[in-house]
């Protein structure tokens, strides 16, 4: 099915199909996910991969509309590549050990510890989120940066050009559903749920799928949809852009500090043994701070994502987007 | 606070990009990044200094020690690029200010620099991890950051030039992670150390040598070599002024480093000896990079173009000295890395005070610089000279040590068109100084207000430049560290 929706992708002369098929992919890849038992990368892939980014994709076909540039020439030698990177990958497979093997050498070298120890050294049922947030929470403070430099990107780049405050031009900031009952209601229904199902997912990480990452997606997606029913305006009165990237770059200085006060109770960096005398608490405390400070970023900059495109639509005429 | 250098080295301008964010004042924001920078640079000196003195130091973030953990490795090969990379940015942010001041619209300069800072922690971070997947994410963290800056040139073609290289970046990227990942299917380990130790048990099996090919070639889009390099004299000729100098002087060094740090220090070189005949690959790729990317060089109008190809061209100069295979070889490369970064970093911060006075780096409105702009012009000459491989010029000490390491395995040809190579490096800096410094100004009188550049710009610019005799001169700081780095890397390992 992946193959499928793939070519189908590449296929089709339609961006707004291409995007739903991306969601459909997204979807299709987190149950595969699924059944391979890792329920944590599902979980992100569902609510980024099926949800956030096709969501931003379609706001993009807002502005540009929903048809391919039709272009003649045929990209022979960007094939040629495709086809070469691709019998290379199936090259690498051929000698990889099979699939569920328990000798495989990635169960054998550092796996084992992580499964074994993680209960004892960490406390916490989930070994993803201990991998994640205590043995390379480094890693984890490195992919923070990354989505803190894609939301300083998305605003460097495209609230340049629109200078004016959103607020001063009504048009850009209407809904397009402001007719619409029923999504209205239900809307309103909805959204108090997700927040919560956001809170449950950040404070949840530590027993069961979730974390940081999953939440501040979820988060955020309730406050988009917010937007998407009552409009830009009546959001930003509740959050701002300022504030928004305040609280961005406090999630993001949040995790360091974490890692800081590490340091200066004379342990290394990102070590929480550090934090209190019991290793068990500390290291508690430590994955709970620093999954507050993941959620924050993560949260904020998808916000600002979301506004930042929202925000440069020039005009919106009523319902075209929905017809696509 | 000493067993700590190595983190902090990557966390002070990590943490400090959020904090720059809420500084207020674009003359504030400027002094907390040079700040940063600097101290970072700081940092980088104590490290090295330490390194020489104890050899290699190892740290283990989260307290967790490798490979459970992630382990920041500092020896002296990193110690010498992160002392590169750190410098480079604190001189290039000295002069920056007015530049910056001009070229980036007010709204957008506190982006500017948290972007910069962000790009330094990613490059630093590449440097100093010892965990091929960390290794990932700083390099992540530092293209996403360099895209930003490209984008924000003020010409609106930097926007596509940015564009066009996230996409190959992005390639570059995959390649990397698909090769790491393979990586750790093969061995269960992510530590370099690690990989080292592991990988000959399983070098038989095809996985290992795909995962070789796709982290080489991965690694090769990141560092513009030859084929792979069309993002970027695109991104160098868009971008700012003051970005152009910073990642000609660090971002492609860092890359050379990553090149350098898979293929001998994770695969080995016995690995990396036994697959094809990858080394007359890379000197063949790295000759027709200096001459083809040299000669577009000579025809170019777009003078920070012109100075982009040129960086293709010594990128080449580099690839040849790695695929030369020998302690000798490496040494020249690594000594280049070095000798590049001070050329370019003077030559591209001499062409940022061109924009901040006349607004145009074509070669057609430089008539008559040297009238006007005495200092400059002055900078431009020998930076050029040095880019030639002038005797005095550190160009002239990393061309000599390129030449014998290829003289020693009786590469006599190859030593000869390295030679040739630089000739054409003088015919397109001759026309940069022919209309300098005898054709007549097109504007015919000097009254309208065009003069020397700021006096911050031409500190910043004459410490390079001054750098670059310096050490063409004295040659025992680089040459002593990159004889040492070679031989570390070449001891078989980390």
């Amino acid at each position: 099915m992946l193959m499928v929706t793939a070519v189908a992708i590449a296929w089709t002369r339609h961006l707004f199909s291409a995007v739903m098929l991306a969601s459909i992919y997204g979807l299709v890849s987190a149950s595969f996910f699924v059944a391979m038992d890792a329920v944590d990368v599902a979980f992100t892939e569902a609510a980024v991969g099926a949800g956030i980014s096709p969501l931003l994709m379609l706001v993009t076909l807002r502005m540009v509309g929903a048809k391919e540039a039709t272009s003649h020439n045929h990209p022979y030698a960007a094939l040629i590549i495709v086809a070469v990177v691709g019998v290379l990958l199936l090259l690498g497979e051929q000698d990889l050990p099979a699939f569920g093997s328990a000798d495989a050498p990635a169960h054998g070298h550092v796996a084992p510890h992580y499964l074994q120890e993680s209960a004892a050294e960490i406390g916490i049922p989930n070994v993803v989120t201990s991998v994640l947030a205590s043995y390379r929470a480094f890693d984890t403070l490195g992919e923070v940066a990354v989505i803190f430099t894609a939301g300083i990107g998305v605003m460097a780049l495209l609230f340049s050009d629109t200078p004016v405050h959103l607020r001063n031009l009504p048009n850009t900031s209407r809904s397009t559903m402001e007719d619409q009952v029923i999504p209205r209601v239900v809307g309103k229904i909805l959204i108090p749920p997700i927040m919560l199902f956001a809170l449950y997912v950040q404070f949840h990480g530590e027993y069961g799928p979730g974390g940081g990452f999953q939440a501040g997606v979820i988060f955020a997606s309730a406050v988009i949809v917010y937007v998407m029913l009552f409009g830009l305006d009546a959001a930003m009165q509740v959050v701002s852009v300022s504030w928004l990237r305040f609280l961005a770059a406090c999630g993001l200085l949040l995790y360091g500090a974490v890692g800081v006060v590490c340091l200066l109770a004379g342990k290394n960096f990102l070590d929480y043994n550090a934090l209190l005398p019991d290793h068990i608490a500390a290291q508690h405390l430590g994955i709970l701070v620093i999954e507050l400070g993941v959620g924050v970023t993560v949260a904020c900059v998808v916000m600002l994502l979301f506004f930042a495109f929202v925000g440069r639509i020039p005009h919106l005429p009523d319902h075209e987007a929905r017809d696509g | 606070m000493l067993i700590h250098l190595p983190i902090l080295q990557v966390i002070i301008p990590l943490l400090g990009a959020p904090l720059c964010l809420m500084v207020k004042g674009s003359r504030f924001v400027w002094g907390f990044t040079l700040l940063v920078s600097l101290l970072a640079s700081m940092i980088s000196v104590a490290l090295l200094w330490q390194v020489e003195a104890n050899g290699t130091l190892s740290y283990a973030l989260g307290g967790w020690q490798a490979p459970i953990g992630i382990e920041y490795r500092i020896d002296i090969l990193s110690a010498y690029l992160l002392l590169i990379v750190s410098c480079m940015s604190t001189i290039v942010l000295l002069g920056g200010y007015r530049s910056i001041e001009k070229e980036i619209p007010v709204s957008n300069q506190s982006y500017f620099y948290v972007a910069y800072l962000l790009c330094l922690a990613g490059l630093l971070g590449i440097v100093a991890a010892g965990d091929a997947f960390n290794v990932f994410v700083f390099l992540e963290i530092s293209s996403l950051a360099s895209y930003i800056l490209i984008g924000l040139g003020k010409d609106r073609r930097a926007l596509w030039a940015s564009f066009q290289y996230l996409i190959v970046g992005t390639i570059g990227a995959t390649f990397i992670l698909i090769g790491v990942g393979y990586l750790y299917i093969m061995t269960g380990t992510l530590n370099m150390v690690d990989l080292a130790q592991r990988i000959p048990s399983v070098s038989e099996s095809t996985t290992v040598l795909v995962a070789f090919a796709f982290l080489i070639v991965g690694v090769c889009l990141k560092l513009a070599m030859f084929p792979l390099h069309v993002w970027l004299p695109n991104a160098y000729a868009f971008a700012p002024s003051i970005v152009t100098a910073f990642l000609a002087a660090s971002a492609t060094k860092v890359a050379v480093y990553l090149l350098f740090r898979f293929s001998f220090g994770v695969f080995g070189i016995e690995l990396t000896e036994s697959i094809l005949p990858l080394h007359e690959v890379f000197i063949g790729l790295g000759l027709a990079g200096v001459f083809a990317a040299s000669l577009v060089a000579v025809f170019q109008q777009n003078i920070k173009r012109l100075f982009a190809y040129s960086s293709v061209a010594q990128i080449g100069y580099m690839i040849v000295g790695y695929g030369l295979d020998s302690v000798a070889g490496s040494m020249a490369s690594l000594l280049h890395l070095f000798n590049h970064a001070l050329m370019k970093a003077s030559l591209f911060m001499a062409l940022a005070a061109v924009v901040y006075r006349l607004g145009s780096v074509q070669l057609k409105d430089l008539a008559g610089l040297a009238s006007v702009m005495p200092w400059t012009a002055a900078a431009i000459v020998i930076g050029g000279l040095s880019l030639v491989g002038v005797p005095l010029t550190v160009g002239f000490v990393s061309k000599w040590y390129l030449v014998l390491a290829a003289l020693e395995q009786d590469l006599w040809w190859v030593a000869l068109l390295l030679v040739v190579g630089s000739l054409l490096a003088i015919v397109y800096v001759w026309r940069i100084v022919e209309q300098m410094y005898f054709a007549p100004s097109t504007s015919g009188d000097q009254s309208d207000g065009t003069r020397e550049a700021p006096i911050g710009l031409l500190t910043a610019l004459w410490i390079l430049v001054i750098a670059n005799i310096y050490f063409g001169i004295d040659t025992r700081l680089p040459v002593g560290v990159a004889e040492l780095a070679a031989e570390h890397i070449f001891g078989g390992r980390l």
